[in-house]
């Protein structure tokens, strides 16, 4: 297992997230090069579907951050993105998908070390989990 | 080929799977999933079902799967390599226990597939399956086969045709030269006849309604659209008819992946709103109305006319599955005997 | 039975609706929707244990609309979906009035959407006590069991639509599923094809779904898609307090947000 190296796939918002992200970068501050960060115009564009997408398409898991509460450069983008999180996660977790690899976060463009950290920690938990095999296995199944 | 009858015993059968089984043939059989019967793969007599009128599904599957790769390609360096299923590499499949309505319902798709342009992955599931039917004992108010020239003993499309005689014991028809080989490969399990009769083991289903007179009704009735809009008031247009009929046989064809992936076909239904949309926007079926217009003209007027074989075997499993009881059967009726 | 019947004469004598939409004698003793015009065919209207269709689902279907103004023979679970589609912007008054049927074979004539939401007041909207404890028995599985549970559900899913076709809230004209460019949701009936449908039509039922069943009667091959749809009426209501078909004016659960939505799952 210490061989696996996860594939993390980040949902990040343009203005909060991304910005920090570039920030960690910038700060010349390292981070698990694990994680392919896809830019938002917000969180609250950040369609439910994409994550199953991801998953489908190899990843072993994924982190959604995006403004602070009251920070959304669109005013109410992210509490739009928070209530359907909410649901989003209870239904993936009654369906036996494993939300612990999923991370939401809030990530403001001054928090790049925030940003390290939270990418750092959640390949490193993402590796014990090991690959997600039980979701990548789906593609394939059902076709003659 | 003549029919030729033998007999044989349960435990007998049982040997047959066996044999089929170590042989690597995949066997599809009537089984209960939950509070429902329907077609799966089994691995022992034990796990057929026997105390049903039908299942939910048909075996269709078997020669047209619900989801089928066409081929998968890769590309690279500016080149697609593209691989092509090969029918060689299916495996065999032996249909056990469908009625004597689904065992006709192959030349229906046989009539499609093989038409114009021989659908080679078809034909080649066709030639790799063995169907081993089971007369019908009991019928109820959905079925129809006598209507549209089967029955419940009917060994049209079956290879081999087993009626239960009671006490462990089958009359096996055997039907085709693929039932006679199957009759060979186990020796010492068939066994002679001796007069045995299927006749009283038989439902009694009578004719529900004059054939002949469908097509010619449906000619008159097709411009009466307040006819067909009452007919299908309720209908939701969902496929659950087309997916469960043993004979629909309309699909879809998708690409998916990326850089590499598959083409695949899958189930379609006329009933969708989207079947026969234009890319331009135009829909000639724009009404629920006309869908269901057609998929009574589909199965009882053109197909006669162009494949010169039905489109309904009369199994009664739309009906059944229907979630607003558009029952196929009363509509038959209605349309044999309108007034012109 | 016959003051269902006679109230439905009145109507359409009076021409105070178009159509009767209501149950009738179906096949195999079931019950069927029916669709009466006029008041001498008001004698095939039933009502009886048989008829749970929600057939609010005709109240959107073109064909049914074209017919004019409908009064529609109503269980509970039809009222709270009037309700909702009038909260969102698909009926009016002017389009329906309801005839809520009671087990008892009382019928109320309910004529606005006011008297419907005075009437829903009334009813125990929540999941009853067998509903929450199935749930709570599904939810106590580990994620394994849960995986496999669902996994072996949803692989015998033949994307018939048969639920989006008999719910009443699935009225898009034009469905997720219908746009190909590019194709959000597979249309092969494949496992993860079937995973993404379904997962996405609960989705887009959260905060609506008024717990009607229809889907899961709907469902040739018998998939407990009312767990999916239980399980988000009960979160739904447990984090925002919301309910659907409660009231004709009134905002989606999903569309609009609180300052003090939970975060905990959120670092």
């Amino acid at each position: 297992m210490s061989d696996f190296n996860p594939k993390i796939v980040a949902f990040v918002c343009n203005w909060c997230t991304y910005a920090g992200a570039d920030l960690t970068g910038t700060s010349r501050m390292k981070y698990s090069p694990q994680v392919s960060i896809i830019r938002f115009p917000c969180t609250g564009r950040i369609d439910f579907m994409l994550l199953l997408k991801a998953f489908a398409n190899g990843a072993d898991g994924i982190i959604v951050s995006g403004c602070h509460p009251n920070d959304c450069h669109y005013s109410s983008g992210n509490f739009h993105a928070r209530r359907r999180w909410i649901v989003f996660r209870g239904l993936l977790d009654f369906l036996g998908i494993d939300v612990r690899r999923v991370r939401f976060s809030w990530v403001s463009a001054a928090e790049g070390a925030k940003w390290a950290q939270l990418v750092n920690d959640t390949a490193e938990h993402v590796r014990q989990l090991g690959p997600f095999s039980g979701y990548h296995r789906l593609r394939g199944l059902g076709v003659g | 080929m003549e029919t030729e009858n033998k007999s044989i015993r349960r435990d007998a059968l049982e040997k047959l799977f066996s044999q089929w089984l170590a042989g690597g043939k995949r066997i599809l059989a009537p089984k209960k999933i939950g509070d429902k019967i329907d077609f799966a793969a089994v691995t022992s007599l034990a796990e057929v079902s026997r105390d049903h009128v039908q299942t939910v599904q048909s075996p269709k599957t078997s020669v047209f799967p619900r989801v089928e790769e066409l081929f998968s390609f890769k590309s690279s360096d500016g080149r697609v390599q593209i691989r092509e299923r090969n029918g060689a590499s299916l495996g065999e499949t032996v249909v056990f226990g469908l009625r004597p309505c689904d065992a006709a319902a192959y030349a229906s798709l046989a009539a499609i597939f093989t038409w114009d342009n021989p659908d080679s992955l078809f034909s080649a599931r066709l030639a790799k399956t063995t169907v081993i039917g089971v007369s019908c004992a009991r019928a109820d108010e959905y079925c129809f086969c006598t209507a549209v020239g089967g029955g419940p003993g009917a060994t049209a499309g079956s290879d081999i045709l087993l009626t239960d005689l009671g006490s462990g014991e089958y009359l096996a028809e055997i039907v085709s030269e693929k039932g006679r080989q199957t009759v060979q490969a186990t020796p010492g399990q068939f066994l002679p006849a001796a007069g045995k009769e299927k006749e009283n083991r038989l439902a009694k289903v009578d004719p529900a309604f004059a054939l002949d007179k469908i097509a010619p009704a449906l000619a008159v009735l097709f411009d009466d659209a307040a006819f067909w809009e009452e007919q299908s008031r309720r209908c939701l247009g969902c496929g659950a008819c087309a997916y469960v009929c043993p004979t629909c046989a309309c699909f879809d064809i998708q690409d998916e992946g990326g850089v590499s992936g598959q083409r695949l076909r899958c189930w379609d239904s006329c009933g969708f709103s989207l079947f026969t949309l234009h890319t331009s926007g135009h829909n000639p079926r724009a009404l629920q109305s006309q869908r269901w217009r057609q998929r009574l003209m589909h199965k009882f007027a053109y197909m006669p006319e162009r494949q010169q074989v039905l489109g309904c075997v009369g199994c009664g499993r739309c009906s059944r599955a229907c979630p607003v009881d558009m029952n196929i059967l009363e509509h038959l009726r209605a349309i044999a005997e309108a007034k012109p | 039975m016959e003051t269902l019947r006679d109230k439905a004469r009145e109507l359409l004598a009076a021409r105070t609706v178009q159509v009767i939409i209501g149950y009738g004698q179906g096949s195999g003793g079931g019950a069927r929707a029916v669709f009466v015009r006029e008041a001498a065919d008001a004698d095939a209207l039933i009502f009886n244990e048989a008829c749970r269709q929600n057939l609010a689902v005709y109240l959107m279907k073109p064909e049914v609309r074209k017919l004019g103004k409908a009064a529609l023979v109503a269980t509970p679970s039809a009222l709270r979906t009037i309700l909702q589609l009038a909260a969102e912007n698909q009926v009016g008054d002017h389009d329906l009035l309801a005839l809520a049927v009671h087990a008892a074979g009382e019928v109320t004539l309910l004529a606005t959407l006011q008297a419907i939401e005075a009437h829903v007041t009334e009813l125990d909207a929540d999941l009853s006590a067998a509903e929450k404890a199935e749930l709570r028995k599904y939810e106590a599985l580990s994620l394994e069991q849960r995986r496999e549970y669902w996994q072996e559900q949803f692989s015998r899913c033949l994307k018939c639509y048969a639920c989006r076709a008999a719910c009443p809230l699935c009225y898009c004209s034009r469905c997720t599923v219908e746009c190909n460019q590019p194709q959000w949701i597979p249309v092969p009936a494949h496992d993860l094809g079937n995973l993404e449908w379904n997962v996405m039509r609960a989705m887009h039922l959260a905060g609506r779904c008024v717990n009607c069943g229809d889907c899961s009667r709907a469902c040739p091959v018998a998939i407990p898609l009312y767990l999916l749809n239980q399980k988000l009426i009960s979160d739904v209501f447990a984090n925002f307090n919301a309910r659907s078909g409660m009231a004709a004016k009134t905002d989606n659960a999903m569309s609009i947000f609180k300052p003090d939505d939970s975060e905990d799952f959120i670092r």
